[in-house]
């Protein structure tokens, strides 16, 4: 691909990076900085190509090691980030109930 | 496989993009925050499958294979980890991301032509290295595998300024004669500036790193999608070296610092001198029962928490004496720093997770101005978050950082393990005023001894 449409490429994400999250409440900045941690993990593309296209023995195990890596951060961010969110939501019934125990 | 066309590929990938703008966007809003992390993992799949249908693979069982043992380390350890020691898993999944992106540009440094394209391999193998080796140490401190305070030795910024014009000319080297000897050189002295990079950075200041390094990371991948001729990977990369930065930032200004008066605060010295040591000055500690005295005869009572209730994991007990407060007709708020745990809105997770409820959950602006009508604040595992040292010591390594007010509050209730400082390691003048009454022991032993005393007022 020519330079100079990466380069569109590139200015165009920086300004869409810091639009989507320049509004955002201090509660959300740990949630926020771990899904685009595990946004990150997406290198994975990039490690199986390299691991797909290997020439040697020693390529293929370094390689490798890269494919392991990113899926960590892949899903291991997502999962974490998704844990965190679960929290936010769906706990009323459990608090009300909470609640009657106190009054007695 | 080369099932798909090229026209398709980038189809494909644009789907894939546009499912992390919408992660972004989604996780910047608590409604929308869940579904927006979904949408995220959809693009991540969408992405996946397109490589593996659109490109020339050998080894393809091996590649499967290692995704399916990595998923089968990371998924387990994300579901069990308690959720105080998350901010340091962040920080090692963001570690190996950094370190994957490194390799990834090493290992395509033969097959990648003209100046442009080595840069990028350059600067992913460098920056990727420092991201990787930097996010260790980030994680040792967080799980207190080495001292959390800045770690500063004489000589420390010369040191730093060698490593960093040595990393630079190994670069320049790479560029110039694409000499994989020069990018094992870079990799190795990256790694080593991360290390230095990190470890004058103490305490507090810790998650505003981690953040960075994630931004860093971010970069990496977009340099890779550069090397590769991969628009996704320079796409996704680049939102989150884009969104990374604004977050640092804001991060950092949650906590009323520069980031660059963090990164480089340590160097100038002085201000740091953080201690472990306990004081002996005299302090009026009393018993589980004075406490829910205060308590039960106040009217209102705003709940400061900190890590130390985390560590104790004593959400739920600390939700069980609120709820039994309110019912005596007690006014009860929590009052959340905005790095109050380890990293901002930590807190808000942990004790949303003990099934507190939002609306009393309260951001520092809000309920600042409630402590002067409060008749007890009680401060449960944090020190730092209120410590005054932080609006009138211009020399502590806190000052100017935005702390809670309560010791405007008529009555200040501390619940601590020890009269050791904080994670910033700064004495609490606070501890000492006469208004202070502290309560010695671990959070949750203390909170269920006040809360059984409160219970038979």
């Amino acid at each position: 691909m020519d330079p100079i449409t990466l380069l569109t490429f590139f200015v165009l994400s920086v300004f869409v990076g810091f639009e989507v999250v320049s509004k955002v409440s201090s509660t959300l900045h740990t949630p926020l900085m771990s899904g685009a941690n595990a946004i990150h993990g997406i290198i994975l593309v990039g490690a199986i190509i390299v691991a797909g296209q290997a020439e040697n023995v020693g390529l293929l195990i370094v390689a490798l090691i890269a494919v392991l890596l990113a899926t960590i951060n892949l899903v291991g961010g997502f999962v974490v980030t998704d844990r965190m969110l679960e929290m936010f939501g769906g706990r009323k019934p459990v608090a009300k109930a909470t609640t009657e125990e106190g009054a007695r | 496989m080369s099932i798909l066309s090229v026209e398709w590929t980038a189809l494909l990938y644009l789907v894939a993009a546009v499912c992390f703008i919408l992660a972004l966007k989604g996780l910047s809003s608590p409604k929308s925050a869940r579904r927006g992390n979904l949408i995220g993992a959809a693009g991540a799949v969408i992405a996946l499958v397109t490589v593996f249908l659109s490109t020339e693979l050998d080894n393809v069982a091996l590649i499967i294979a290692t995704i399916l043992v990595g998923s089968a380390i990371a998924a387990p350890v994300s579901r069990k980890v308690a959720m105080t020691q998350m901010p340091q898993l962040v920080a090692l999944f963001n570690g190996v991301g950094g370190g994957a992106a490194a390799l990834v540009a090493l290992l395509e440094l033969t097959h990648v032509e003209g100046i442009g394209a080595v840069a990028a391999v350059a600067f992913t193998v460098l920056v990727g290295a420092v991201s990787f080796s930097g996010s260790v140490i980030t994680f040792a401190k967080l799980q207190e595998l080495m001292p959390t305070r800045p770690i500063v030795f004489p000589g420390g910024p010369v040191v730093m300024a060698v490593v960093a014009i040595a990393s630079v000319a190994a670069a320049g080297w790479l560029v110039v004669t694409s000499d994989p000897t020069a990018a094992y050189v870079l990799l190795a002295l990256g790694l080593v500036l991360g290390v230095l990079f990190v470890l004058p950075v103490g305490g507090a200041d810790v998650p505003i790193v981690i953040s960075l390094l994630n931004a860093f990371t971010g970069l990496t991948v977009a340099a890779s999608g550069l090397v590769l001729g991969n628009t996704l990977l320079l796409v996704a990369g680049t939102l989150v070296g884009a969104s990374g930065t604004i977050l640092t930032r804001a991060m950092a200004s949650a906590m009323g610092r520069s980031v660059a008066g963090i990164l480089f605060g340590a160097f100038k010295g002085g201000s740091t001198a953080g201690s472990t040591i306990a004081s002996d000055r005299p302090v009026r500690s009393s018993s589980a029962e004075d406490v829910a005295i205060l308590l039960g005869y106040a009217q209102r009572v705003i709940v400061v928490p900190g890590y130390g209730l985390a560590v104790a994991q004593a959400q739920h007990t600390m939700a069980e004496l609120a709820t039994t407060l309110e019912a005596k007709g007690i006014e009860v708020v929590f009052g959340i720093h905005p790095v109050a745990g380890r990293m901002p809105g930590h807190m808000n997770v942990l004790l949303a997770e003990a099934n507190v409820p939002y609306e009393v959950l309260q951001e520092m602006d809000e309920v600042n101005p409630q402590f002067k009508t409060a008749d007890v604040a009680l401060v449960v595992g944090a020190n730092d978050v209120v410590n005054p040292a932080a609006k009138s010591s211009p020399g502590s390594p806190i000052y100017g950082m935005p702390i809670l007010d309560v010791a405007s509050a008529r009555q200040v209730v501390f619940l601590k393990r020890s009269m050791r400082p904080g994670f910033a390691g700064i004495e609490n003048e606070l501890l000492f005023e006469p208004q202070t009454t502290l309560l010695f022991g671990d959070a949750k032993e203390s909170l269920t001894k006040v809360l059984g005393a409160v219970k038979a007022l």
